[in-house]
């Protein structure tokens, strides 16, 4: 298990090396932030004075030694916009979107379970059926229209909820969270809930189809013989193997539903990094947007990492086969 | 015992045995049709498809020759007559466009670049992923490493970080999306090539000492195609979705080419005073547009899927 | 081996534990009706070993599944009954029919790698066994599991209750599965081909261990497999089936010695053993027909080289006069003679 969590632990590291490298090339390479940033009108020392304190003349082995460097201290640039360092501006708008994403991968597990693991037991009914056509058209649906959809009906129309912002925040047992508060959870009900469809619809599916690749093998049908009782059979044998399929998208989906928030943050002004990323990018603020990849990046790492725990922890058998003591 | 049994030719057809002779584009096309939603899914497909195709012929204007459009028009409801007297049956944005035509025209744009960029991507995807499975050691490790990397981003995000880089415009959007799906494809046709490069007819292809491009492209492609089927149909409505997102954002496609994207962000401000329309509606077709691509991909997902066969 | 008297034809002495009457079990599919299982009858007695016998498709495992109430959509039992200690088992209400799977009937499976739940642990696996029936602590369960795996022979059982089925070779976990079958002492046991998968040597260790725990606990076992020389070494009494029917049962010795169903005759003869080195091999020369498309009358009529017209007609059963108790189903059943 050590050995297992050491590589996993060396792999990821190297990935987020070369994704620093990646990124960094890939923003700092292309385009000219000079034209952007300074004044036009600027003179030529006013412009120099900006080029030098922006660390626009070094060349780009050099930027990116120096970026690693500071990335190294926790200092990934100062925001050419705000001027203030862009990891501060990122972490301070990251508990909003860590949330938004968290609130929506709830909610689209807890409702996304059940209901595959209904169609999957029972694929002719009816139920069953509508079950799927919903996952399709929660899959087809284009995101960023729901939410338009959903703002016009739910907040202009029927006016039962907030269009858009964060509602007020409480702190509970140390966390700040607007999910403490009425108001906090009337303004984060609708961006919640149109970012889980997606998630939902795949977990859904993920479910149902585990469940139907599950219920033929012999096992099943031998904890069956054993006498055991439907809800055991479904609850523990069924569902713990389809757990480790669910597990896996479920990590790869958070990031996903992160990074979503991009759009759910712009069009319901959710006051989170996925919005400030945006802006930056319509501005060519380069800092910021390479604090967020990395913050991001790290993040998806990470998530990685704990998922291939996770993983080990729900199959025997990739936990054996990796610490050598397989014996079959 | 010495029993002499017939020889297996002695053994006449009888006059009630079945004769079964099915083609396989016979129990597949049997197959897709066994579900009527799969079926509706490929008509509605057909359907949008040739209006795409057939806009400038149908549609009841060019939403993009000013000189046909008139402000007076603007922001009409749905139903209500242009001031040339034509009914705008969706009704009109704020330049006084006809959504309907703009929705036709826009379907197009759509469906053009979603098309393109995924098969451009299949041919990237399709190409490296073979390679990698061909080749295996360690091209296929730094490629598959590469593929992983870039997996465990979310589509989105890489494709905001591209247009970041290399600016707007048609082409620009198109290498987004086609970076950004690449990945994919490699893929899938990585891990079945890996399982048919096994099988005997590719040891007997290399018996034949026919040349590795021949077997790569004629012998292992082929046989990896129905898995790759299914990834294009999902990945075209990916692509499509992602154009939509990105040119919903205002980093996608250039205002002179209006994808359903920029449609319904320019309904976005009409919303908060209740002109929903706008938006309302080009969501709704590319809506269509999406459910009915994956609701043929889901069909075929089952249909060439050798685990499910029932 | 003991042996049903004489004057026992029709009429067992005593009452068999299980009793399967025209047991038809067919499947609706889309393609048609499969016929998997079509209007089969027999006994099995307290301490008794029937061997069922058959090629693959021929029904026997679906027999199996029916006596279990284990049959899959779109599956069903269409008729017949299956009296287990006098109870009808057919249209038994599912939590009745649950109550004494696993107690009164217990199943071993054909691959021993697909029995047991690869996620789960084989303490777990065994201790919800035994608590789905019994109410019992975890520790009394867990003690129970262990004395249950150390009489089939697994060595260390108290260490081996937390590792998990990949840990184990494919001869262990059917000991663990045939442990499992044996927690509750049923009264019947159907056994599904449970040493195919294995090998020859493990496969003898394994037929040695089961027949001698139902000797001992008089528990009736059904054993389902292809391999003749299997249900030759534990079987009692034998049915053959071929298509869907019982084309021929009887006791064990009778029907290996002297057959009376032309598809029995050509399985014996198709076992390499029975030929001398050097002669060409024996066959059955086809292939069995699909269930879809089942001949009328006789199902084996095509692949049988004493079939005729009469043969397009449903075959009645018949009693082989020489021998008590063995039937075949067929027009021309062979007598001594023409086999020999």
């Amino acid at each position: 298990m050590t050995v297992f969590v050491i590589r996993r632990l060396f792999q990821s590291i190297l990935t987020l090396f070369v994704t620093s490298l990646l990124v960094f090339f890939a923003v700092f390479a292309v385009g000219n932030p000079i034209d952007v940033l300074i004044d036009p009108g600027a003179d030529q020392i006013e412009f120099e004075r900006a080029v030098r304190a922006l660390g626009l003349d070094r060349s780009i082995w050099e930027q990116y030694f120096i970026f690693l460097e500071n990335a190294l201290q926790g200092d990934v640039g100062r925001s050419f916009v705000f001027n203030t360092p862009a990891l501060e501006l990122i972490l301070q708008r990251f508990p909003a979107t860590l949330e938004l994403a968290l609130t929506a991968m709830l909610l689209a597990n807890l409702v996304g379970i059940p209901l595959g693991l209904y169609a999957g037991l029972k694929p002719e009914s009816v139920a069953g059926r509508s079950i799927m056509a919903g996952s399709i058209l929660g899959f087809s649906l284009p995101g960023f229209w729901v939410k338009v959809t959903v703002i016009m009906v739910f907040a202009v129309e029927l006016g039962w909820f907030p269009a858009g912002g964060r509602g007020e925040t409480a702190t509970f047992l140390g966390i700040t969270s607007s999910l403490f508060t009425i108001d906090g959870l009337s303004h984060i009900a609708l961006p919640a809930i149109s970012l889980s469809l997606f998630t939902m619809a795949l977990v859904i599916r993920l479910t149902r189809s585990g469940v139907r690749e599950t219920l033929p093998m012999d096992y099943i049908k031998f904890a069956r013989a054993k006498g055991l009782r439907e809800s055991r059979v479904i609850s523990v044998h069924v569902l713990k193997n389809i757990m480790i399929p669910i597990v896996t998208v479920m990590g790869l989906e958070f990031g996903g539903a992160v990074a979503f928030t991009v759009i759910t943050e712009t069009i319901f002004s959710w006051p989170g990094m996925g919005k400030l990323l945006i802006d930056s990018i319509n501005f060519l603020d380069r800092p910021v947007v390479v604090a967020y990849i990395m913050l991001v990046a790290m993040m998806f790492i990470g998530i990685n990492l704990l998922v291939d725990l996770v993983y080990a922890v729900l199959d025997p058998r990739v936990r054996l086969s990796d610490s050598g003591s397989n014996n079959t | 015992m010495t029993a002499v049994y017939p020889e297996i030719s002695d053994v006449r057809p009888d006059e009630d045995r079945a004769v079964f002779v099915e083609s396989p584009l016979r129990r597949f096309v049997s197959d897709f049709s066994d579900s009527w939603i799969a079926v509706f899914g490929l008509a509605m497909l057909l359907a949008i498809v040739f209006m795409a195709v057939f806009a400038p012929l149908i549609a009841p204007q060019n939403p993009y020759d000013l000189s046909t459009l008139d402000l007076l028009d603007s922001r009409l409801t749905p139903g209500e007559a242009l001031s040339s007297g034509r009914i705008a049956w969706l009704g009109t944005d704020g330049l006084g466009r006809d959504l309907l035509s703009a929705i036709m025209y826009g379907l197009r744009i759509s469906l053009a670049v979603g098309v393109l960029s995924a098969l451009i991507a299949l041919f990237v995807g399709a190409s490296v992923g073979l390679v990698a499975a061909y080749a295996g050691g360690w091209v296929d490790a730094v490629i598959m490493r590469i593929v992983d990397i870039q997996l465990s981003f979310p589509a989105i995000l890489i494709g905001l970080v591209l247009i970041a880089v290399l600016g707007s415009g048609t082409e620009k959007i198109i290498i987004a999306l086609v970076a950004v799906q690449w990945s994919y494809y490699a893929r899938t046709i990585r891990g079945t090539a890996l399982v048919e490069r096994h099988k005997e007819y590719i040891e007997a292809a290399h018996c034949l000492a026919l040349g590795k491009f021949v077997i790569l492209f004629l012998h292992l492609l082929p046989n990896c195609l129905p898995p790759l089927i299914v990834v294009i149909t999902v990945q075209v409505a990916h692509s499509i979705a992602l154009e939509a997102s990105l040119s919903f954002l205002g980093v996608g496609l250039p205002v002179t080419e209006p994808s359903l994207g920029r449609l319904i962000a320019n309904g976005f401000e009409y919303i908060m005073s209740g002109k929903y329309w706008i938006s309302f509606f080009p969501g709704i077709a590319l809506l269509l547009l999406i459910l009915s691509i994956n609701l043929v991909g889901d069909q075929l997902r089952d249909v060439l899927n050798p685990r499910l066969q029932r | 081996m003991f042996s049903t008297p004489d004057f026992s034809d029709n009429l067992m002495m005593r009452k068999p534990t299980l009793s399967v009457e025209g047991l038809s079990t067919w499947f609706h599919t889309k393609a048609g009706i499969i016929k998997a299982v079509n209007g089969v009858s027999f006994d099995v007695a307290r301490g008794e070993v029937l061997g069922l016998v058959g090629e693959s498709g021929s029904g026997k495992t679906v027999t199996g599944f029916s006596i279990m109430g284990l049959v899959d959509h779109p599956g069903k039992i269409r008729e017949g009954r299956i009296l287990f200690n006098g109870t009808n088992l057919v249209g038994l209400p599912a939590e009745e029919l649950r109550q004494l799977r696993g107690t009164r009937i217990a199943m071993i499976f054909q691959d021993p790698m697909m029995t047991l739940n690869p996620v789960l642990r084989i303490d777990t696996q065994m201790i919800e066994a035994i608590r789905a029936h019994k109410v019992m602590t975890y520790g009394e369960a867990r003690s129970l599991a262990r004395d249950a795996l150390g009489k089939v022979g697994i060595p260390s059982p108290d260490e081996r209750l937390a590792a998990y089925p990949h840990q184990f070779s494919g001869g262990m976990r059917q000991r663990v599965a045939i442990a499992i079958a044996l927690l509750h002492k049923p009264d019947l046991i159907i056994a599904d081909e449970p040493t195919t998968a294995l090998d020859v040597t493990i496969q003898a260790q394994i037929l040695f261990e089961v027949q001698k725990l139902c000797r001992e606990t008089g528990t009736a076992l059904i054993w389902i497999t292809h391999d003749l020389s299997v249900v030759a070494a534990i079987a009692d009494h034998i049915c053959v089936m071929y298509a869907g029917r019982v084309v021929e049962k009887g006791m064990i010795d009778d029907v290996l010695d002297s057959p009376s169903h032309p598809y029995t005759e050509g399985l014996i003869g198709s076992i390499p053993g029975h030929n001398r080195p050097g002669t060409p091999l024996q066959q059955i020369p086809g292939v069995m027909p699909s269930l879809l498309t089942l001949p009328s009358g006789c199902g084996f009529r095509r692949r049988c080289r004493y079939a005729d017209a009469i043969c397009k007609t449903e075959p009645e059963v018949v009693n082989i006069p020489a021998r008590k108790g063995q039937r075949a189903r067929c027009w021309h059943p062979l007598s001594d003679e023409a086999s020999s």
